[in-house]
């Protein structure tokens, strides 16, 4: 099976979507001339051509809107952000438009528009650039949030999104654009709502989702050696949230760490903590854990942004206070 | 209005006078405590939604903002559907769903109906792309007022469609009001139509009270937009006579204000132009707008009389 990187499957995925469907088309900054800031749209405008890899001005509002405008009449926009970050310039065309189309026209007109771009902090860029909206969105109902962590689920989970009728929040990161992964020749695609075991073990339940997936497997590595069988679920879609393959997961370990970039109040762990204590209150044998960003701004400085941010130590020290170990 | 033709012109009055009528009936609807929540009338500027959608064709689409009952009348909604909506009754056009703001019809491409100042304007914008990327001659018309003329959507849009070619037809309907702000309080420059120039793309000033007017000068302009694709944008001014919504009661502006722009209402002017050619009298006047009251009853008495949503419909439309 051929290896390929995060971006070139989110590539794959635009390239082979375009082509079954004229309908699609992809608008963004840098996304056509400079083949994408990231390179995710890379040789997209030489194959497609202008009218289809649209470079726009620095207006998000304006071309979100215009792509919500142009899925109502039938086309099916995929609008990239540059980073996510941007996209809070565009949130009332995000929120007040796609998201309540659908409900607020009584079902006549729905909103066929994937919004993709880099989600979270990146290496030192600060506190305007490193935004974890996974929470913000998934808040709004009519929404689809996704958040992938291997290639092989951009892939297949772009192509869903992309088919699917709904706005989607398609959230990557920085940090996993060059990651490499197995990603099949054939065709497949992975619905909206399905999680995946990432690793699969007995003593703990750990939700990690996006480049949290990365730091939960170097964390699961360190606890085996102290005799700690983590099992990684990776929920994929935010919203619709897969709780039954969470909870199923939760029935079987006792225990329950969720980790997440973004801040911790209202977070998404506060939505997973509150959902397994429904589902899984008899099971627990330990309150949810959270590991999560702290409580300020992300800073600037190296030392300063490693002790806000979560990592592979701070999700170790939850999975050993989970499990009532020091 | 020779140029107009009779058989138009009485299809434009009957039109402004179901508009009026229509949105008499929603403040006595409101007063009754039928219609609740925001509501935004647009008695006053009727020549606007007239002179403007009739030039439309079936594939062409428009979209404005809260103030949108009478562009669905126009375009052909019945009185029926948006009087329930305005009820809340599951027979309403978006099922109970939205009210007053949100009329939308997907069958006549009207595409609402919004609530966020100048929200709806990249909207259209993206209507008359899809119509252009799909190869058709089609053109949209996106509708909002002089307060949304300063909005950072409103030149987005402009900037966008000006330099991708995009064939939307931007209708400040300038009604010198923001709410209770005066245009000259909240636009630094009120010819709304000069900001055209700042874009590379043509501007028109029309006079919004005139029914005529604004029909013969926009049947030009549409037909050039759909053409060229090139976007404009027009400074239709206008004036509302009620208050921003039903809960205004318009202290920042005088009677004799009021009244002065009531005296060239659209409607009154219209009708003696008519009368003037022969192509009515009072008499048919009177049996025109008896007709047009008697459309609106049964509106009122379907509203009344349609139920209520299931309450299974609070969950249903969240997601295609």
């Amino acid at each position: 099976m051929p290896v390929i990187e995060y971006r070139t499957a989110l590539n794959q995925a635009l390239e082979e979507e375009m082509l079954r469907d004229g309908k699609v088309f992809i608008m963004g900054e840098e996304v056509a001339e400079y083949n994408g800031a990231y390179k995710v749209t890379k040789g997209l405008l030489d194959k497609f051509g202008p009218e289809r890899v649209k470079d726009t001005p620095i207006t998000e509002s304006g071309f979100t809107g215009l792509g919500v405008g142009a899925a109502m009449m039938g086309l099916r926009p995929v609008v990239e952000y540059m980073s996510w970050n941007f996209s809070l310039v565009a949130i009332d065309q995000i929120i007040s438009n796609a998201a309540k189309m659908y409900y607020m026209t009584g079902g006549q007109f729905n909103v066929p528009m994937v919004m993709r771009g880099a989600n979270g902090a990146a290496a030192q860029v600060s506190s305007q650039h490193s935004h974890n909206l996974e929470s913000f969105y998934a808040h709004i109902p009519g929404l689809i949030v996704m958040a992938p962590a291997t290639p092989y689920d951009a892939k297949g989970m772009l192509k869903a999104a992309i088919r699917d009728n709904n706005p989607v929040i398609f959230l990557e990161n920085e940090f996993l654009y060059g990651m490499t992964g197995e990603v099949p020749e054939e065709e497949y695609i992975i619905p909206i709502g399905k999680g995946d075991i990432k690793r699969e073990g007995t003593d703990v339940t750990l939700v990690a989702h996006l480049r949290q997936v990365i730091l939960a497997q170097e964390a699961a590595d360190i606890l085996a050696k102290e005799g700690i069988s983590v099992e990684i679920v990776d929920p994929r879609t935010i919203k619709p949230l897969d709780i039954d393959l969470i909870a199923e997961s939760v029935r079987k370990t006792k225990r329950l760490v969720v980790t997440e970039e973004g801040h911790s109040f209202c977070g998404f762990g506060s939505e997973v903590a509150t959902q397994i204590h429904d589902l899984c209150f008899d099971d627990l044998d330990h309150p949810v854990v959270r590991v999560s960003q702290n409580e300020n701004p992300l800073p600037y400085a190296k030392n300063l942004e490693a002790e806000s941010l979560p990592s592979v130590e701070k999700i170790v020290a939850g999975v050993r206070k989970v499990m009532y170990r020091k | 209005m020779k140029s107009i033709g009779k058989e138009e012109a009485l299809k434009m009055l009957r039109q402004m006078l179901v508009c009026r009528r229509f949105e008499e009936a929603c403040l006595k609807g409101y007063q009754q405590k039928h219609i609740t929540g925001f509501c935004h009338t647009y008695i006053g500027q009727e020549a606007v939604a007239v002179g403007t959608l009739n030039h439309l064709t079936e594939e062409d689409s428009f979209v404005t903002s809260y103030r949108c009952h009478a562009q669905g009348l126009v375009r052909g909604m019945s009185a029926r559907e948006i009087m329930a909506e305005m009820y809340g009754k599951v027979t309403g056009c978006v099922r109970g769903k939205g009210g007053s703001m949100h009329v939308f019809s997907k069958e006549l491409n009207h595409l609402g109906g919004h609530g966020i100042v100048g929200g709806q304007i990249p909207v259209g914008t993206g209507a008359a792309f899809a119509g252009k990327y799909e190869g058709k001659k089609v053109v949209n018309i996106t509708y909002f007022g002089d307060g949304a003329s300063a909005q950072g959507t409103f030149h987005e849009s402009v900037n966008l469609a000006a330099l991708w070619d995009i064939p939307c037809i931007y209708i400040c309907e300038n009604n010198q009001y923001g709410m209770g702000t005066a245009t000259k309080r909240a636009v630094a420059n009120t010819d709304i139509q000069d900001q055209a120039a700042g874009y590379g793309i043509k501007g028109y000033e029309i006079n919004g009270l005139d029914a005529v007017e604004v029909y013969t000068k926009m049947k030009d302009i549409i037909a050039e937009v759909r053409e060229t694709s090139r976007p404009v944008i027009i400074n239709m001014v206008t004036y509302r006579y009620k208050g921003h919504s039903v809960s205004d009661a318009g202290l920042y502006r005088t009677k004799d204000e009021v009244k002065s722009f009531m005296d060239q209402d659209c409607i009154n002017r219209f009708s003696a132009q008519m009368q003037e050619l022969g192509w009515i009298d009072e008499d048919a006047y009177k049996a025109l707008d008896k007709e047009v009251k008697a459309e609106i009853k049964d509106a009122v008495k379907f509203a009344e009389d349609s139920p209520w949503p299931p309450l299974d419909e609070v969950a249903t439309h969240v997601l295609a």
